[in-house]
């Protein structure tokens, strides 16, 4: 494959003359590229601090940038950032777990059978259109505000695209294909992972990223609302004393971790999936 | 727009049927705490008494108001900004990473910083709700913008279209089934952020769904937070329903697909 296409290369770009001034062209474009994009922060960043030079915000509404980067180093060296940070990961762990499982399962049961998706897919469908913040007031009245509100709260939100993209996967799989595999003989756990699992794989990585970002995203509101340790309750600690910078370093570390989730996501498709683009 | 066949099937109906009978039985015969799991009855009671007096229309207008506000502002946002992007490679080379990184930031994440900003009020929950709906549409109507073919610009420049003309009647409509997939999505974020917002930026003697069962649960009102709940979540669905009946209904002219 890889000796096809460097032939045709060759064949498209008879020799060209000198091979260093496209590749010095093609370096230019890149750092141009990444100039541009690096513009528009650098000049968001000096009117930050020009306005803070001007004093034209109270520090407490606007805190300087070095006081920013000062808190960050310091919670950082502390460990207390990180601190924060693994136990708000691991509530999300703990949740993608018991979540992701659960909707799982409901999700092939859903797909597999009829009689189940008689009985549930209509409590489940309307349901599972609520949105996850309307729950939270009740469970805290039934679980307190402890760690079983926080992870009853982001569970709920990962069973929901988990459990609807699993049952779309199954429910997409051509006939033919289980045809196929009945006239091969399959039995039932070799049709399940042979034929359903492999082609309901791609929604259901679909599934479980959104649930990912979804139970990020919950884990973030609920421990704004109620919670003494974790990322979020250093927002709210930093608003309480009008300490603007823990809440901004607060922020960025989120805005780090979700893109380091989707990142990683991204990198465990390609890779898991791989096989579907083989062809081209 | 056939109707699904599962939603005309009695079977649907046992599960709420056997959730609600095993409800109103363990309530009754004294198994659980009723302070705690109150009887259904209870929150009919409550419901009905919250209609009557009116408080659940303005409830549910205040937070609709905030909703639609929100929406509006943000998915005009989101058009301008996504159609710049979509249509300017220059654009999108200095806004584009930015609006990425941005929005690596979880939403609620915003509420602190906005709290301090604007303050306890609407203005805060509006501006909010704007956020919410902002990023699915600008990302949609990015990737519609960016679905007009060559061949279309052309064909255009050979009718000779003003700058105005191919963004009302090639660059929109082409890039309409995208972008109301982008509204429609928003529109389901624009209802959490709503509930969030007046969870999280509680406004003394403001009115709104999200007000009420904040409300209830400090005042240990079960009922009241239940029924505002089913609310919420009814309103969450019925929201759901009307935006795919619109996107199905403006897309008619693509045909059948």
């Amino acid at each position: 494959m890889s000796s096809l296409t460097t032939a045709l290369d060759s064949i498209a770009l008879p020799l060209p003359s000198s091979p260093v001034l496209p590749r010095l062209a093609r370096a230019g474009r890149l750092a141009g590229i990444v100039a541009a994009g690096a513009l528009l922060p650098l000049a968001l960043f000096a009117l930050w601090q020009y306005a803070v030079d001007r004093q034209w915000l109270a520090e407490q509404i606007l805190p300087p940038p070095s006081l920013v980067w000062q808190s960050l180093l310091e919670l950082w060296d502390s460990g207390e950032l990180l601190d924060h940070l693994t136990i708000s990961l691991s509530r999300v762990a703990w949740s993608f777990v018991i979540g992701g499982g659960s909707g799982l399962v409901l999700g092939v049961a859903l797909g597999l059978s009829r009689q189940v998706r008689a009985y549930v897919y209509p409590s489940f469908s309307v349901v599972s259109q609520f949105p996850v913040v309307g729950w939270i007031p009740l469970l805290i009245i039934f679980l307190g505000i402890d760690e079983a509100l926080k992870i009853a709260a982001i569970s709920l939100a990962v069973v929901v695209p988990v459990a609807v993209n699993t049952y779309k996967g199954i429910a997409n799989i051509p006939r033919a294909w289980l045809e196929v595999g009945r006239v091969y003989g399959f039995s039932l756990p070799q049709t399940l992972a042979r034929v359903v699992l492999p082609a309901a794989a791609p929604s259901v990585f679909n599934g479980l990223r959104q649930g990912v970002m979804q139970a990020w995203l919950t884990l973030v509101f609920v421990e704004l609302l109620a919670s003494s340790e974790g990322i979020g309750y250093l927002m709210v600690w930093g608003r309480q004393l009008l300490q603007l910078d823990l809440v901004v370093v607060a922020m960025i570390a989120i805005g780090a971790v979700g893109l380091v989730l989707d990142l990683s996501l991204r990198f465990a498709e390609s890779r898991l999936l791989g096989w579907r683009r083989g062809a081209f | 727009m056939s109707l699904n066949p599962v939603s005309r099937d009695w079977r649907g109906l046992v599960l709420p049927a056997v959730f609600i009978a095993v409800w109103a039985l363990v309530t009754h015969a004294g198994w659980v705490n009723t302070k705690l799991i109150v009887p259904p009855e209870k929150v009919l009671v409550v419901a009905w008494d919250y209609i009557v007096h009116g408080d659940f229309i303005k409830a549910l207008l205040a937070s609709l108001t905030r909703d639609g506000a929100g929406f509006v502002a943000g998915s005009l946002a989101g058009i301008a900004l996504g159609s710049l992007l979509g249509v300017s490679r220059w654009a999108e080379r200095l806004i584009g990473p930015t609006f990425h990184t941005i929005k690596q930031i979880s939403l609620f994440a915003w509420i602190p910083l906005l709290s301090i900003w604007l303050g306890y009020n609407d203005t805060s929950r509006i501006v909010f709700v704007a956020v919410s709906v902002f990023y699915p549409v600008t990302l949609a109507t990015f990737e519609g913008v960016k679905s007009v073919t060559r061949v279309q610009i052309e064909v255009a420049q050979v009718y000779a279209f003003t700058r105005s003309q191919l963004f009302t009647r090639l660059i929109l409509p082409a890039a309409s089934p995208q972008i109301i997939t982008g509204l429609n999505l928003g529109l389901v974020y624009a209802w959490l952020a709503t509930i969030g917002a007046e969870f999280l930026l509680p406004a003394y003697g403001d009115v709104g769904l999200g007000d009420t069962v904040i409300r209830g649960r400090a005042a240990f009102n079960v009922e009241l937070v239940i029924f505002g709940m089913v609310l919420i979540g009814t309103v969450g669905a019925l929201l759901n329903q009307l935006a795919t009946r619109l996107e199905a209904r403006a897309l008619r002219w693509r045909g059948d697909r």
